[in-house]
């Protein structure tokens, strides 16, 4: 999907790109329409960010500078003190870790598991597939919260509850991975599948020497948006992970804020530290969470 | 091998072993389909396993816990409709149904109108409008904790940042956000639509690409002006996507949960309490499991109904 970056010259005929009004030249009409294009996007975009900026701010402000009447909006002096400190008074590297933890092992299950699913169902032709296709399709229709009173009192008879391995379980095996690969493998032309069985190979060596090697972009989205899921995910852990030693940074954090709730800088930094890891990933991978979101329109 | 594992249209006729039996196309055929049966369901299994049972059981279960009764030891006992009757005469349940339309009528919307704005505004072929766009979908990928935190402190009625603002173009008494039961339940809607924006609005933007250029410029022939265009080109074009988008967000609108739970926690009062988190509160916080199935059942078919009405809707005015 080529369309949604930046195009690289603007005249070069893109045949991907369905609608683009056409840049003339010097026509004064769409410069102007250009200027108030740019204008309007700056608003936008500052209007978006500035929740973001205002908490990067505060982070580096004393504790009685965070609200003052007019508004500081930049740090004076600037307290690099709160970035240290926050270590110190949470437990910050136990819930980083765990929350790390976590979000690779279920990128990994989702990829596995949801790559390898979405090749039966996309290039294998066998008695019952469409039916459980839509039983997958179908569970997306039912919010996690109408059945999370019947997990938790099955996570908690196989001794599940109060482990990391729950948050593993919940999240690994959703639709959604299974989803974005079936859409991706179904670009994938027959002709090549077909192609290798001829050569002899199995269906289990074509998934994995030429399907997933095919796949990088669509499993490059399907593991950014899954770790990013995992990681910002609450109610999970929330219900789940009850020890402190297993908390995740987003119960961390918020025990945090219960705990020191007038400290308003600390808040901050710690809300930052929580945000950095995700806007980090998502600045260098953001193509892919573009496509991911584009071709299922779905979230994990 | 080959022939074996090609599906049944090439088979027959490609290189491989002479076929022993006298019929060759029955006992291979049915050998074929039961082997590719088998070979397809070994790929499903390990995502359908996991599936099945952190899904699809709990899903099934629902339906018996709601007809029971929790003890504190943890045994269920069945009690018939008792839960469902009581749940039509709990006020508080009454209340969180009210919240979650309430929410869901203005949230939906307004997002729409504010993500179909967006998706106009960066459908264009401008250097650096890929910057403008992660930037608008920037905050669907933060967390909620930290989302939910900043807004409190910008909320805050008296030394926050909105209020000071409002204050200094003349507002002498600003509203006092989520202290207040009036204004908690837009402050949270106001965040909700700032915080999924983005991610609806790429959805949009990937429809409006399948829009053919033709249109327009026929349109533009005809001499319809950016107002018409939009009209009769941009929308009817861009229907399929907006009844996704809508689906999504209705049902994502009846699950509202984390946000409010983090921000408001339900409160002032009972003002932000919403369904998903009553069913938390009666089951997590109380322990009383059955009735929060029935809850749950609640909340479960108001969104398959949802679903099945804006299909069906979308159906008859298509035909």
């Amino acid at each position: 999907m080529a369309t949604l970056e930046t195009p690289a010259p603007p005249a070069a005929p893109a045949p991907t790109e369905a609608f683009t009004p056409r840049p003339v030249r010097h026509e004064p009409g769409r410069a102007v329409g250009r200027a108030v294009g740019y204008l309007a996007m700056t608003v936008a975009a500052a209007a978006i960010l500035l929740p973001f900026f205002w908490m990067v701010v505060s982070s580096l402000k004393n504790n009685n500078q965070v609200f003052t009447v007019p508004i500081q909006w930049l740090p004076d002096p600037v307290v690099w003190q709160n970035y240290l400190d926050i270590w110190a008074k949470s437990d910050m590297t136990t819930w980083l870790r765990n929350t790390l933890t976590l979000s690779v092992a279920v990128t990994i299950l989702q990829v596995l598991t949801g790559s390898f699913a979405a090749y039966g169902f996309s290039k294998m032709r066998f008695r019952g597939r469409d039916v459980l296709f839509l039983v997958y399709i179908g569970t997306i229709a039912v919010p996690w919260q109408s059945y999370m009173i019947p997990q938790f009192i099955m996570m908690s008879e196989i001794g599940l509850s109060n482990s990391l391995w729950a948050i593993i379980a919940l999240q690994a095996f959703g639709a959604f991975g299974v989803f974005l690969m079936k859409q991706f493998f179904e670009t994938i032309p027959e002709e090549i599948s077909e192609a290798a069985r001829l050569d002899g190979l199995s269906e289990y060596g074509i998934w994995r020497r030429i399907m997933m090697p095919l796949s990088v972009p669509a499993i490059a989205s399907l593991s950014l948006l899954t770790f990013v899921n995992t990681w910002n995910d609450y109610l999970g852990p929330l219900i789940y992970l009850r020890s402190p030693d297993l908390w995740t940074i987003q119960i961390g954090l918020k025990t945090f804020i219960s705990q020191y709730n007038a400290e308003h800088a600390l808040i901050m930094t710690g809300s930052v530290l929580s945000v950095l890891p995700i806007a980090v990933i998502f600045l260098l991978g953001q193509r892919y969470f573009v496509e991911g979101v584009a071709t299922t329109g779905l979230k994990g | 091998m080959a022939t074996l594992a090609a599906d049944e249209h090439s088979a027959p006729a490609t290189v491989g072993h002479a076929p022993r039996s006298p019929r060759p196309g029955a006992g291979a055929g049915s050998r074929l389909r039961l082997r590719n049966t088998l070979i397809g369901w070994s790929f499903i299994l390990p995502n359908f396993l996991g599936f099945a049972v952190f899904t699809l059981v709990p899903v099934i279960t629902l339906f018996y816990i709601s007809f029971t009764s929790w003890n504190v030891f943890g045994t269920a006992q069945w009690i018939g409709l008792d839960n469902f009757t009581r749940l039509v005469g709990d006020a508080s349940f009454h209340k969180a149904l009210l919240n979650t339309l309430y929410y869901a009528a203005v949230h939906i919307p307004l997002t729409l109108g504010a993500s179909l704005g967006l998706a106009l505004l960066l459908n264009r072929r401008l250097r650096g409008v890929a910057f403008f766009r992660t930037v608008a979908f920037f905050p669907y990928i933060t967390s909620i904790v930290a989302i939910a935190v900043v807004w409190n402190m910008l909320y805050s009625p008296q030394y926050g940042p909105i209020n000071a603002l409002l204050r200094a173009i003349g507002i002498s008494d600003p509203p006092g956000w989520t202290t207040s039961a009036t204004w908690a339940m837009p402050a949270v809607i106001l965040v909700s639509v700032w915080r999924e924006m983005g991610y609806y609005m790429l959805l949009l933007l990937a429809g409006l690409q399948t829009v053919p250029a033709q249109l327009y410029e026929a349109a533009r022939m005809d001499g319809a002006n950016a107002w018409q265009r939009f009209v009769n080109v941009t929308l009817p074009s861009l229907r399929p996507t907006l009844f996704f988008v809508t689906v999504m967000l209705t049902i994502g609108s009846f699950k509202v949960f984390d946000l409010i739970l983090v921000m408001t926690n339900g409160g002032p009062g009972q003002s932000t309490l919403v369904l998903s988190q009553y069913i938390y509160q009666k089951g997590f916080v109380e322990n009383q499991f059955g009735y929060a199935s029935a809850i749950s059942i609640a909340l479960f078919l108001i969104c398959i109904a949802v679903t099945i009405f804006q299909f069906l809707m979308n159906k008859r005015r298509e035909s």
